[in-house]
């Protein structure tokens, strides 16, 4: 089962390779990790897309993060309500008129923007579910040239009144 | 306020800190640290001959006291020999603080000479760790490291002082903090009022209990609260290999080690108990055997202060997270309170199921005209020393019969590689035991594989006088290995013998210590006695056992707990 973990932890040197050696060492499997500093710039927020084949492992691998000496806060999102988002940026060959406007069309359905033009490449950046990005790539792929591809993982945070805070 | 170097503040915080032993071995990159370390009359340090054994040493000197032990190496391959032993004490959740040197912060990177990055090398194996960049940060590093090997459930902590942060030349304000305190960190110590509550109507209710008791009660110091719960409740009382001196090993009440070589009447109560009362217990393999046939009838009960313990490899059914001191004794004052009590009935009929698995007498084993058997070895040990000396084991066929034939009687008297099963172990935590308990006979009992694993320790007990007991129990071979592959490999003994082991005695003479040399049982004893008379020597007593002996009872591979080997040809009903 696929689960999303946040992390709130002590933005020092170090404690992001122990959270990523923790998972090396227990073998625990990471599908992303995002990591970024929050407002109060001594910690740092986590979100971590793990695959678990049950329960106890997922608990299992909480206790572990929550064991670490930098660890504050653990908690998993996909047991609740939540928004997660990842961050897609594309760049695909366009080489002629029929190619550009079929790729502007696309990515109007998606909700994308085109954010860089050369002569013969669009550069498009796209937010939404791993599940949105990985159809809006499929798509591409059938409309054009895919050059390169960059996403961000997933950031992930619970709805209504709950909160990782320190 | 007072100013003083980076290397002067390392030596003054450990000093403030109330260290006054210190385990290492010099080396460039911690030069002005052994500079400071000269010119303080507070803190003995002792040179090893390996940076193994200094760690071995430390982490025996914290498991006989209780305090954190520490450790001072250079950097590249005096950290890296650290590992072994930090992994060691890891796994056995032992406190150290090992202090390792590095190349200056401005070649951090470049592959300096004796650049190694400890950090990363010992991430795995340690609690936590320390990379000191500036020399303000030492006595604050220093202060939490301690901080944080010593609570919760303890562990080796590392930190790594490159060079230029010691500076001899460059002095800062130093203040060492009093206390300190981490938002992200903050073990829990006693536990749920609800839970201990549950606990005490499921122990008291229980017709078939087993309190199995682990090292985390020695760790915690809850050796009295144990005594005083089994007795209450007249509970049949296991320990681990690691929990051994945790309940007096005499006690009527006690039924011996489990697991893998435990008592027949130890597995044989844990597989037919109707609830596990796990206290500082880990469930590990060695203990549980195959897990899906794990006490098929038991409630389980467990007490751990780490909660990643609890549920890991057996599921507890009222897991309680605490330290075993203060959780026990919320129970005992919870039943006191309410003069909870259990059927002493169904208790006694408990006790008359153990008592025909006890008449069983597994430990028994045959003499020989021909050989010493390993068993009457450390039974004379027992004899002789009256059971009080501290033993220390390294790892192997030797180990368990140490376990199994010496009743420990109090906690921190068994002192032995658990976890990690660190051969070399024995004669370096032997000496870290003697310099903490100079009045107390200190023994290691080991073999002859294990003996050479930190045999040059032998010239460190020279150079300050460290005079132990080394008992080894010689069979010529990996005595351990040689029984799984008599047992399960066709006989075929793949590299399991010593072609040429030494001439013990001359080697020991060689250091300046006494050699004696056992052949017949008619020799030990005596042999024993003037070991332990000679108490400002070392004396290394090389007894020649039995080759062919095998440890048992041993469970059987992917059996039950109850399934077991009880001699050669002799097995439970499977």
């Amino acid at each position: 089962m696929r689960s999303i973990i946040s992390v709130l932890l002590e933005n020092e040197a170090g404690a992001l390779a122990r959270v990523v050696g923790l998972f090396a060492q227990r073998s625990y499997n990471i599908e992303s990790l995002t990591v970024s500093p929050t407002n109060d710039v001594t910690l740092s927020r986590m979100t971590i897309t793990t695959e678990v084949d049950c329960k106890a492992t997922l608990e299992q691998m909480m206790k572990q993060l929550h064991k670490l000496v930098d660890v504050l806060r653990v908690s998993e999102l996909t047991e609740g309500a939540h928004v997660e988002r990842e961050l897609l940026l594309l760049k695909v060959r366009t080489t002629n008129a029929e190619t550009r406007q079929e790729v502007k069309r696309t990515c109007d359905i998606y909700r994308g923007q085109i954010v860089d033009i050369t002569q013969s490449l669009y550069t498009i950046q796209l937010t939404g579910s791993g599940s949105k990005l990985d159809a809006f790539v499929a798509t591409m792929d059938e409309t054009s040239e895919i050059v390169e591809v960059v996403r961000s993982g997933v950031c992930g945070i619970a709805r209504g009144d709950k909160a990782l805070r320190g | 306020m007072e100013m003083l170097s980076g290397a002067e503040m390392v030596v003054r915080s450990l000093q403030d800190e109330g260290i006054e032993h210190i385990f290492g071995y010099p080396g460039g990159s911690v030069l002005d640290i052994y500079d400071a370390i000269f010119q303080s009359d507070k803190i003995e340090h002792y040179l090893v001959r390996h940076e193994q054994a200094a760690v071995h040493m430390a982490d025996a000197y914290s498991r006989s006291t209780g305090k954190v032990g520490c450790v001072l190496v250079t950097a590249g391959p005096g950290a890296t020999n650290c590992i072994t032993g930090i992994a060691t004490a890891y796994m056995d959740s032992i406190p150290l603080v090992v202090l390792s040197g590095q190349v200056p912060t401005f070649w951090i990177g470049d592959d300096a000479f004796q650049e190694t990055d400890m950090i990363g090398v010992s991430r795995p194996v340690v609690k936590h760790s320390f990379s000191c960049r500036t020399a303000e940060e030492i006595p604050i590093a220093i202060k939490k490291a301690f901080y944080i090997a010593s609570t919760g459930r303890p562990g080796p902590v590392v930190i790594d002082l490159p060079k230029d942060v010691q500076n001899p030349l460059n002095k800062f304000p130093y203040e060492y903090p009093e206390s300190v305190s981490l938002r992200s960190y903050n073990p829990t110590l006693s536990g749920h009022k609800g839970q201990i509550k549950r606990a005490v109507t499921a122990l008291t209710s229980a017709k078939k209990p087993v309190l199995y008791v682990g090292g985390g009660a020695i760790i915690a110091n809850a050796s009295e609260q144990v005594l005083a719960l089994a007795e209450k409740l007249n509970l049949p009382v296991t320990n681990t290999l690691m929990g051994l001196g945790a309940f007096p090993g005499e006690h009527k009440q006690f039924i011996g080690m489990l697991g893998m070589h435990g008592t027949y009447e130890a597995n044989k109560s844990m597989h037919n108990a109707d609830l596990i009362f796990a206290c500082g217990a880990r469930f590990d393999d060695r203990v549980t055997n195959n897990v899906e046939k794990f006490c098929p009838n038991a409630k389980i009960m467990h007490i751990d202060i780490d909660p990643t313990s609890i549920s890991k490899n057996i599921h507890a059914d009222l897991p309680i997270v605490g330290s075993v001191e203060v959780v026990l004794q919320q129970m005992l004052d919870l039943m006191e309170e309410t003069k909870a009590t259990n059927d002493s009935e169904s208790i006694n009929a408990w006790w008359d199921q153990i008592n025909e698995w006890r008449a069983k007498d597994c430990l028994a084993y045959k003499t020989s005209d021909t050989h010493i058997k390993p068993q009457q070895v450390i039974e004379c040990l027992y004899k002789v020393t009256k059971g009080d000396a501290i033993v220390t084991s390294d790892v192997g066929q030797h180990q368990m019969v140490a376990a199994q034939y010496y009743p420990f009687k109090e906690p921190r008297q068994w002192i032995n590689s658990g976890g990690a099963g660190t051969m070399g172990f024995g004669l370096p935590a032997a000496m870290g035991c003697k310099i903490a308990h100079p009045d107390r006979p200190v023994v290691c009992v080991t073999g002859d594989g294990s003996i050479q694993m930190n045999i040059q320790e032998l010239s460190t007990c020279m150079q300050y006088n460290i005079p132990v007991v080394i008992l080894l129990l010689n069979n010529r071979s990996l005595g351990m290995v040689k029984q799984w592959q008599k047992m399960f490999y066709g006989g075929r003994q793949s590299h399991s013998y010593m072609d040429s082991v030494p001439d013990f005695v001359k080697l020991s003479e060689a250091y300046n210590h006494i050699g004696i040399k056992v052949d017949t049982i008619d020799e030990l004893e005596p042999a024993l006695v003037r070991a332990f008379e000679l108490k400002e020597r070392v004396v290394f007593v090389d007894v020649a056992i039995d080759p062919e002996e095998h440890v048992y009872p041993m469970q059987v591979k992917f059996g039950s707990m109850e399934d077991m080997y009880l001699s050669k040809t002799e097995r439970t009903d499977a």
